[in-house]
């Protein structure tokens, strides 16, 4: 079971939560300027990283209010809650990525 | 290969079972190879054995990280059908499931494939519907298929709870009698052995680390046991595909997840057939030792831990206690969690890619097992001939940018 903290809540259980897939994806402004590779990439391709990862959840059992949780997706083990209007801090996700590329 | 039969049987008995031979070499790997598959398990073994029988190559290598017959070909239900609703889907596990009806004999192994059926519940009037439309669609594609009423489902599972006072009522089922269960481990033996006596060599303790590409090219692969070359490569690893194709600096339309399943305790013969229901989401069958086989969800964040979450265990368990009331006192010995790769619609891909010589079979998801020799027959057509055989050419990677996805998914409402 993992313990998520809301950033308004607290920690609490994660069958509370819904998971809403990888965060940062961005809807492109005008998708018909896009080729269908790049709205197959936007649409379907994700990072899918083995290590840290990024991604939205969602307090659905609680104040319904989406977030950001980095969590490492071999360990399970969450790095941190994030809210949506504050700047993510960049090193832990970045490291995660050179260490994993070295093994 | 030493050839098994009930002369070989009795000869070897008469020995005291001590002269049995090796089932499959453990030779040292080239510095080349013809082609390369990567991934020892089913899927990948079954590819090395079509390609050295259908297309007269031999000089194969599977490269296996671990054991053969370590990953999720050891660690599933077991399942076997080919009931789906979309014609693209259903010719590819239906050319599955007529392999598999031959397969013991062409493998001389005995993979134990038992035709025990297939049910698929159903719990509302729209579960109902589309049980109808997807048994109609099977039909037309000349695969067996009926709907079963209560009555019927009563008689043929006497302890499935069909009282109409359940908080999810059965109103009758699916049935598929040609699908059943097979043993996973003898599957993932059986077409290693045979793939051996064909001259492929299977490499255990071998993870590939790296993929070699030059000027849009495969050209070999780094492993920890050295680099080999070759200029065909198939990647066959299921829920790693994604760090495999990053090898290659390619990406890949698919996610990753933790899948559950547990046995239960041996208990006496109690249920002779296969039961799913995807409206409470819970599967089970009876294994010939007498374990009950119990399939759960994925969980529904990525994740490459081979241990799933608890809710999820919780979950599977309430559906199956729904189900089966008697099962409610029986206790689970082992649970399990492989890693599945999902792909946004739910099916494969069986593809070639950007990269020339490089081959991609993955996005089976929590479906695979049912594939294995289908999967294994396209994919080696497809590495063959570098282009996909009819059954697979729906399943390209393409298929994401052109957007003919084969929406079995959304609109087939079983469960994999």
């Amino acid at each position: 079971m993992l313990l998520i903290e809301c950033p308004w809540c607290g920690p609490r259980a994660e069958t509370e939560f819904s998971h809403g897939g990888e965060a940062g994806i961005t809807r492109p402004a005008n998708p018909d300027a896009l080729s269908d590779a790049e709205w197959a990439d936007y649409l379907f391709y994700r990072s899918n990283p083995r290590g840290a990862h990024r991604e939205l959840w969602n307090h659905a059992r609680g104040c319904r209010r989406w977030f950001v949780v980095e969590r490492d997706t071999v360990t399970n083990r969450i790095a941190g809650s994030f809210r949506l209007d504050e700047a993510l801090p960049v090193p832990a996700s970045a490291a995660g990525k050179q260490a994993e590329q070295g093994d | 290969m030493q050839r098994y039969s009930a002369f070989s049987l009795l000869r070897n008995a008469l020995g005291h079972n001590r002269n049995w031979g090796r089932v499959w070499r453990s030779p040292e790997p080239k510095q080349g190879y013809d082609a390369i598959i990567v991934g020892g398990g089913g899927h990948g073994l079954a590819t090395a054995y079509y390609l050295a029988k259908n297309h007269g190559m031999s000089n194969i290598a599977v490269l296996e990280k671990g054991w053969i017959g370590g990953g999720n070909t050891g660690r599933n239900t077991t399942i076997v059908r080919s009931n789906y609703l979309w014609t693209e889907a259903a010719l590819l596990y239906e050319k599955s499931m007529q392999l598999w009806e031959g397969l013991s004999q062409d493998l001389n192994y005995n993979v134990m494939f038992s035709q025990r059926g297939v049910y698929n519940l159903g719990h509302s009037l729209q579960d109902m519907r589309d049980i109808e439309r997807r048994v109609n669609a099977n039909r037309l594609n000349g695969i067996d298929a009926e709907v079963v009423g209560t009555a019927e489902l009563g008689k043929a599972i006497p302890h499935l709870n069909i009282s109409p006072g359940a908080r999810y009522p059965v109103l009758g089922a699916s049935l598929q009698r040609r699908g059943g269960v097979a043993r996973h481990d003898a599957v993932a033996w059986g077409f290693a052995r045979a793939a051996d006596a064909l001259g492929v060599d299977i490499i255990e303790q071998c993870a590939v680390t790296g993929i070699d590409v030059s000027g849009g090219k495969a050209v070999g692969v780094q492993t920890t046991r050295g680099p080999i070359a070759s200029d065909r490569i198939g990647v066959v690893v299921a829920g790693h595909a994604g760090v495999l194709a990053q090898m290659a600096d390619l990406r890949l339309p698919i996610e990753s997840h933790p899948l559950q399943a547990f046995v239960s305790e041996p208990i006496r013969p109690v249920l002779d057939t296969v039961v799913m229901s995807g409206a409470v989401h819970g599967y089970i069958s009876q294994s010939d030792k007498g374990e009950l086989v119990i399939g759960a969800g994925i969980d529904a964040y990525n994740g490459y831990g081979q241990r799933g979450s608890f809710p999820v265990i919780e979950h599977a368990m309430q559906a199956i206690v729904e189900l089966f009331p008697v099962f409610s006192r029986v206790r689970m010995l082992r649970l399990w969690g492989g890693i599945v790769d999902v792909a946004p619609d739910a099916c494969p891909i069986l593809s070639k890619t950007p990269v020339e010589g490089l081959y991609f079979n993955c996005g089976w998801g929590t479906g695979g097992f049912k594939a294995t020799p289908g999967s294994g027959w396209a994919f080696a057509h497809t590495m063959a001939h570098d282009e996909a055989h009819e059954l697979n050419a729906p399943f390209s990677l393409e298929r994401f940018s052109t957007g003919a996805l084969v929406d079995e998914h959304g609109a087939a409402a079983v469960a994999h």
